[in-house]
């Protein structure tokens, strides 16, 4: 989707701040959504589908919502779009209403170091015919659609070289709307620095993670 | 994207404080999923823990420093397997399971930023600092990387400056340069010396 999510290359934004000693969580609600998301998602959702949740706001309400409250917003939304709350139970708690327990948690505490540490690769162990090659030369197709897709708009209709082939992933596109794996190939490709940005540029190269359903030969 | 930290409502405060609509938000949400039982509050604690204590830069450092100091592991990382690599002195899961690992050198220096959301690498270099999440970051790194390194006092001189945008599952580490002055310093006295910010590339590392 074009949202407000897509920044490379919007100008406006100002300098980059840094904060000096920054702790990881700055609040503790911050550590109670990111932590609520960890441990509500596993077998609800996946991650193309949480990004496409947090992604795809209006952009003024993206623009002004700080990184965990794009999580929360998020967290609400998938949780009652596919069913494990209702929008009424959410307001409901917010007026301090009590529920009955329907389930049992699916990670408990012993679980979570190993959870963490095993994580859980997008890499498809499928055989998949790569459609280019490096050093090929490659346009990245000018497609704009509404839904998720992780083709970033300032590389749209660009020519790059395909750096390396990463090997066969999901293939967020499909992913984020329950249209199953899609596997395929995934490249590094690098649009040189003038081809993006004209005579703004300064000078060097962007590389860009591509799959195949992004780009067309050149 | 603001900056909605609420630092005047900290956890320190006692029942009565005011609560903000994004607190009372957050502490409906636990407090529904914990009543229906898909959430064990102490899990939460678990999941935070983690993040703060076993991941971080000081895992990303170690690489690094192993890097300068064994040629064979450094060959691992940048044409091998950096994933395994990196898992074999310990750091591996969630957001690190795919590695690609970046050799700066004084003809080119390499900058990874995520455009489009956060992607970072969590297991070598913890949780992304509000900076990189940010949208001056995420919009400036891949059109004006100079301007940007320039603001965090950084200069390159005459190397190319290629960006990285983690668009996919791949997750980045830069291998910065070690400085001159170290030889003969342990992995140890090197990995003291190895910062967050010259892991993303946008600083180098210097010898103090």
């Amino acid at each position: 989707m074009n949202g407000a999510h897509d920044m490379g290359g919007t100008h406006g934004f100002g300098p980059v701040v840094q904060e000096i000693d920054e702790p990881n969580f700055h609040a503790r609600w911050e550590e109670r959504a990111f932590a609520l998301t960890l441990a509500s998602g596993a077998g609800k959702w996946n991650l193309d589908m949480s990004r496409f949740a947090r992604e795809n706001a209006p952009p003024a309400d993206y623009l002004a919502r700080s990184y965990y409250q794009m999580w929360l917003y998020g967290l609400e939304k998938l949780l009652v779009e596919n069913d494990v709350v209702t929008a009424n139970e959410v307001d409901g708690a917010r007026r301090g209403e009590r529920f009955e327990p329907v389930t049992a948690p699916g990670l408990t505490p012993d679980k979570v170091d190993r959870a963490m540490r095993s994580g859980g690769s997008a890499r498809v162990d499928e055989d998949v015919a790569p459609m280019f090659a490096a050093g090929q030369s490659v346009r990245a197709n000018v497609d704009a659609p509404p839904t998720h897709t992780r083709c970033p708009a300032y590389v749209r209709g660009r020519r790059g070289v395909i750096d390396c082939d990463h090997g066969v992933f999901i293939f967020p596109d499909a992913h984020a709307h329950g249209l199953g794996k899609k596997p395929q190939h995934i490249y590094a490709v690098r649009f040189e620095a003038e081809e993006l940005w004209g005579s703004a540029n300064q000078g060097g190269a962007v590389y860009v993670d591509l799959w195949d359903d992004y780009l067309s030969p050149a | 994207m603001a900056h909605d930290h609420d630092h005047h409502h900290d956890h320190h405060h006692g029942e009565f404080s005011e609560l903000s609509e994004t607190e009372l938000r957050v502490r409906a949400l636990e407090s529904l999923l914990t009543d229906k039982g898909y959430v064990d509050p102490a899990t939460l604690d678990a999941l935070v823990q983690y993040h703060e204590e076993k991941i971080g830069p000081r895992n990303g450092a170690q690489v690094v420093a192993k890097a300068w100091t064994d040629p064979d592991y450094k060959e691992w990382l940048l044409n091998g397997d950096a994933s395994a690599a990196i898992a074999s002195v310990g750091f591996e899961g969630r957001q690190g399971e795919d590695m690609v690992v970046l050799e700066n050198t004084s003809e080119v220096h390499n900058m990874v930023v995520c455009t489009l959301c956060s992607c970072y690498p969590w297991p070598v270099l913890g949780l992304p600092p509000v900076w990189y999440k940010s949208a001056p970051y995420r919009s400036r790194a891949v059109s004006e990387p100079r301007s940007v390194l320039e603001e965090f006092g950084t200069d390159v001189g005459d190397a190319e400056v290629r960006v990285w945008d983690s668009t996919a599952e791949l997750r980045y580490l830069v291998l910065p340069m070690r400085p001159d002055g170290t030889d003969g310093w342990t992995p140890d006295q090197l990995a003291e010396i190895v910062t967050r910010n010259s892991m993303i590339g946008t600083e180098v590392v210097k010898a103090p």
